[in-house]
């Protein structure tokens, strides 16, 4: 092997040049240009947390428009609603003032149709008492040949009449 | 076993305080982790906010590093990250560059972490820096490391023994860990390949039999060696943050 049989020849050699060249590496490369890219790193990383944040805030901002446009919005519906609900039961009230004076109004004219009916009836109805006596006594002279008079007739159709009822 | 012989390229007599260090090829596997690594790491210097492909792989790997450091060390972990990304990216780039097919183009590919040598002194230095880091921040205090809570008295002296030798193991089995993975998985694709080849030479029969089945391993214990070489790093880079977790919270 010969890593041992060879190495009273060349351990100084082999030191040597490990010291000069891993001495390099550890200058150069460790020192000199690890550090820098750990530095990138870190400074990507610190990028990336600021942008996080920035971005948190952001959504924070944007949760609390969000919260007050909310609020805005519920307190302008109620407002809204209260002034519909007034206005309905202001429309309400006078719906029923003007339907109370309608009915009032309408009313009235019933009774007066009706006792303008009531009088044509007892008109009529005197006119049909008058006819039918009439007619009685017509009927009474033309059947039986006597003559009764107009009170009489008057007076007999209105008891037949009552009785009819 | 020539796979792991070291042979000077250059500078044969290249002296260092009277210590003989030729550029060997396996400082030259050593070189090449540390450009392909370097150029890799390029890739992530764009440092665009939006990241690309190639930024986002390297961003995967420093992530990787600092996440296992935080879970297992905590804030204070942080100070020792470069290290631990650079071990573990020396050993990752290392084993992945030894297991190229240079041959093909006629350079025999060597991995570094095959070595003995190299594995040991990482691991050294892990363990050094443990101790370091441990005797800095809690003075002799680090001892009470070695007896856990609610350890009864008369057995405080044989507990801390033990967990001293299990302390000083650390280093050995760290280093021998990463340097017989990538040994062994070498050598068990270099005999496969010796069946293959020597199959071949010995009739269509042989080739049939052997040649062919071996290949088919081959393969699969190619990309199980892919699998070993991240996962010997994990573990190299996971343990030495383990031991300095120790070595900074003191349980």
């Amino acid at each position: 092997m010969p890593q041992i049989a060879q190495i009273g020849e060349i351990y100084a050699s082999q030191l040597f040049w490990l010291a000069i060249f891993f001495g390099l590496i550890l200058i150069v490369v460790g020192y000199g240009m690890l550090p820098k890219i750990q530095a990138t790193v870190d400074a990507r990383d610190a990028k990336i947390a600021a942008d996080l944040k920035t971005a948190e805030e952001a959504r924070a901002r944007a949760d609390s428009l969000e919260e007050d446009y909310r609020a805005a919005l519920d307190k302008s519906r109620a407002e809204a609603s209260r002034l519909a609900g007034e206005a309905k039961a202001t429309a309400a009230k006078k719906t029923e003032a003007s339907v109370k004076r309608a009915d009032a109004s309408i009313g009235k004219k019933l009774d007066a149709a009706a006792a303008e009916l009531a009088d044509a009836r007892k008109a009529a109805m005197a006119e049909i008492e008058a006819v039918a006596a009439e007619a009685a006594q017509d009927m009474v002279a033309k059947i039986a040949g006597l003559t009764v008079d107009k009170k009489t007739a008057s007076a007999a159709v209105a008891a037949a009449l009552a009785k009819g009822k | 076993m020539h796979q792991f012989e070291v042979h000077p390229l250059m500078g044969q007599n290249w002296e260092v305080a009277g210590y003989h260090v030729p550029f060997t090829n396996s400082a030259a596997w050593m070189l090449l982790t540390l450009v392909v690594l370097w150029l890799f790491m390029l890739g992530g210097m764009k440092r665009e906010l939006v990241p690309g492909r190639w930024q986002m792989a390297v961003e995967g790997f420093t992530g990787f590093i600092t996440d296992m450091m935080d879970t297992n060390i905590g804030p204070q972990g942080r100070k020792f990250v470069p290290y631990v990304f650079s071990l573990f990216m020396f050993i990752l780039f290392a084993n992945l560059l030894g297991m190229l097919p240079t041959a093909l183009v006629g350079v025999h590919a060597f991995t570094v972490t095959s070595h003995l040598t190299i594995t040991g002194v990482l691991a050294i230095v892990s363990f050094a820096i443990v101790l370091i880091v441990g005797f800095a921040k809690h003075k002799l205090h680090f001892f009470s490391l070695f007896v856990p809570h609610g350890t009864p008295l008369p057995m405080i002296p044989l507990i801390f023994v033990i967990e001293l030798v299990s302390f000083m193991v650390r280093p050995f089995s760290l280093g021998l860990r990463l340097f017989v993975a990538m040994t062994a998985g070498h050598i068990l694709l270099k005999v496969l390949a010796g069946f293959v080849i020597n199959g071949a030479a010995a009739g269509a029969g042989t080739a049939l039999i052997v040649s062919i089945p071996s290949f088919v391993l081959m393969v699969g214990i190619t990309l199980l060696e892919i699998l070993v070489a991240a996962i010997q790093a994990y573990v190299f880079a996971l343990l030495t943050s383990l031991y300095l977790n120790d070595a900074i919270n003191l349980h």
